[in-house]
């Protein structure tokens, strides 16, 4: 290569999602960090539920992986804990097509560029798929090597439950 | 009466971990700069002792998201030392190859993503994108492409599972390189003209008189091996490190803070190395430092991000080069047998020297292990820079100097999780 060689392709690759699946559900988190593993375990628990044309995968958070992951994914959701300050167990739904997401939800993130940024950012580029959902579950301890507190295991049954009701719902429109 | 001002970041933005930074003035006088680091302690070396001496690589590992092929190889080369053993030249070059992809996402997630907003004033990647959208479509798949080298070699892409201590689980097939090859040249030319739009950034005029320390190999850019040098003299092989450095406990961090024995703070990291090893950078790489403007001894710290845009790209280079050349070997990894060893091991992290001494016994226990990752060595010198940088720009409004001082402790892509393994600044100038 010469240094006079001007760069000239810009074109970005494209790999399909794996099967025919096109809605992604990505669980994040740190599974040793107390409350922060509770997307990872709704995570685990969704895979034995034969959803339709649902890809799940577990993710530490880092954005860049993120927006790689749901690039060809017409309906992403993200399932990760929160801290906000509110009372732990707490749901939060937000739609990143229409509501901004508040970096302090997410913010343990590796060098700050995690879940919001990765939102921020691919909504920004037009990254976003079509419809693109986190829920967030307020944690309680964030400690490392503790268990999920007893109020956020009750809110993953919650979201869980929630997360069946819309892949069912876009599996079906889809 | 002299005024006071203090300059205080509680938590700073873009860097990974948890550490905040206070400047405090009176008057033209600065009076203290601190990175006040406030990560709680992680004792990884703690948790090796009484450990296999084959778990050192994915207990070292966990210690960060972003180099943890850092970690790896340093604790892989003790251990092979020590025990006396070396892996052959394809084995070497596959460990090289899967670093240089470690090398390539890091260097891309902080220049594109976490440090070029700093120079054009944007608050983050967000905003950057929106006047920018090409830079950063560009930046995340060169990131991308990093990655793909990890994800290939090491099995995936963070804290990878095909490395072990005298190779690889398993070796990839020349073919399986060759998929890449096509990819990586598209990196090589993102890389390119990653350099030439960071070279463009407006860069402060600061300079210091730094001691920069770098690993250095007869035959190749330092990065898997090499003996310790400096621009000020030190030659040192890497068993003698604990002779010429030292860390000691202050009380604003949890991190031990480095520096060299009666000489004080250092620099490691792309700028150090660029300056130290520029003659063993690829005829390319060097082609595009000159074009760019970027010569050694550079001593400005805003230009290390031009540095890593060098770095980048030469790591697109070898990664050809090594491909190029690959024969898959035999074996996919040496046989050894521990033994009692005092070893070491040091590597070039993306932000520097990680370096390694591990006691083990004759049964492949771990009995002692210490660790000194690249952002406990630049703690010292980030803070010598705040310092030296407030006292120039005393004219600058307090927001203004704030946010240069957040850039200042950026150009060195401080890891705190890797260091106590966080930001938060502040000026005083009460």
């Amino acid at each position: 290569m010469s240094v006079s060689r001007r760069f000239v392709d810009l074109k970005i690759s494209s790999k399909s999602l794996k099967s025919k699946a096109n809605i992604l559900v990505i669980g994040v988190g740190n599974e040793y960090r107390g409350d922060d593993a509770v997307g990872p375990y709704i995570a685990r628990k969704l895979k034995t539920k034969g959803l339709p044309r649902t890809l799940i995968e577990i993710q530490n958070g880092e954005g860049t992986l993120l927006m790689e992951s749901w690039r060809n994914a017409h309906t992403v959701i993200l399932l990760d804990a929160v801290n906000s300050g509110a009372s732990p167990g707490k749901i939060y739904r937000f739609d990143a097509h229409h509501q901004p997401i508040p970096s302090r939800f997410f913010n343990c993130s590796t060098h700050g560029f995690g879940v919001a940024e990765a939102l921020g950012l691919a909504n920004r580029l037009k990254r976003l798929p079509p419809c693109a959902l986190i829920y967030g579950i307020e944690g309680k301890t964030f400690e490392a090597g503790a268990m999920l507190s007893p109020e956020v295991e009750r809110a993953a049954e919650d979201v869980m439950e929630r997360v069946v009701e819309e892949v069912c719902k876009r599996g079906r429109i889809y | 009466m002299k005024s006071k001002r203090t300059i205080k970041v509680n938590y700073l933005a873009r860097v990974e971990g948890e550490g905040g930074l206070t400047v405090k003035l009176r008057g033209d006088e600065v009076l203290d700069a601190k990175l006040n680091i406030f990560e709680p302690p992680r004792f990884f070396e703690a948790f090796l002792r009484g450990r296999n001496y084959s778990e050192a690589p994915d207990i070292t590992a966990r210690i960060c998201g972003i180099c943890p092929m850092a970690y790896m190889m340093s604790s892989i080369q003790a251990m092979e030392r020590g025990f006396g053993v070396s892996v052959d030249r394809q084995l070497h070059a596959l460990r090289r190859l899967t670093y240089c992809g470690e090398w390539i996402e890091s260097h891309v997630l902080h220049m594109s993503m976490l440090h070029a907003p700093d120079f054009l004033g944007y608050e983050d990647v967000v905003q950057l994108a929106a006047d920018y959208p090409d830079i950063v479509q560009l930046a995340l798949q060169l990131k991308k492409v990093g990655n793909e080298i990890i994800t290939l070699l090491g099995g995936r892409e963070i804290h990878p599972i095909n490395i072990k201590v005298g190779g690889f689980y398993k070796a990839p097939t020349k073919q399986e390189l060759y998929s890449l090859v096509d990819r990586i040249k598209w990196a090589r030319d993102a890389a390119f003209e990653t350099v030439r739009w960071v070279a463009t950034l407006p860069f402060p005029d600061f300079e210091q008189d730094y001691e920069f320390v770098a690993l250095r190999h007869p035959e190749e850019y330092a990065i898997i091996e090499g003996t310790l040098v400096s621009n000020k003299g030190l030659d040192i092989p890497i068993e003698e490190f604990e002779n010429h450095f030292q860390e000691e406990h202050v009380k604003h961090s949890t991190s031990l803070q480095a520096a060299i024995k009666e000489r004080g703070p250092y620099c490691v990291g792309p700028l150090a190395r660029f300056n130290l090893n520029f003659d063993k950078l690829s005829p390319v790489a060097q082609e595009v430092a000159h074009d760019v403007g970027l010569e050694p001894e550079c001593f400005n710290p805003f230009k290390s991000i031009i540095a890593r845009g060098i770095e980048t790209l030469y790591a697109c280079d070898e990664s050809l080069r090594i491909i190029q050349e690959y024969e898959r070997p035999e074996k996919p990894s040496v046989e050894l047998r521990p033994r009692a060893t005092l070893t070491y091991g040091c590597t070039e992290a993306p932000r520097g020297i990680c370096w390694h001494r591990y006691q083990v016994d004759e049964e492949g226990t771990i009995l002692d292990a210490r660790i000194v990752p690249p952002t406990s060595q630049n703690q010292k010198v980030i803070e010598s820079d705040l310092l030296h940088f407030v006292k120039k720009n005393l004219d600058l409004p307090t927001d203004r100097l704030t946010w240069m001082c957040e850039q200042v402790v950026r150009n060195y892509d401080p890891c705190i999780s890797c260091s106590c393994h966080f930001l938060k600044l502040k000026i005083d100038r009460a």
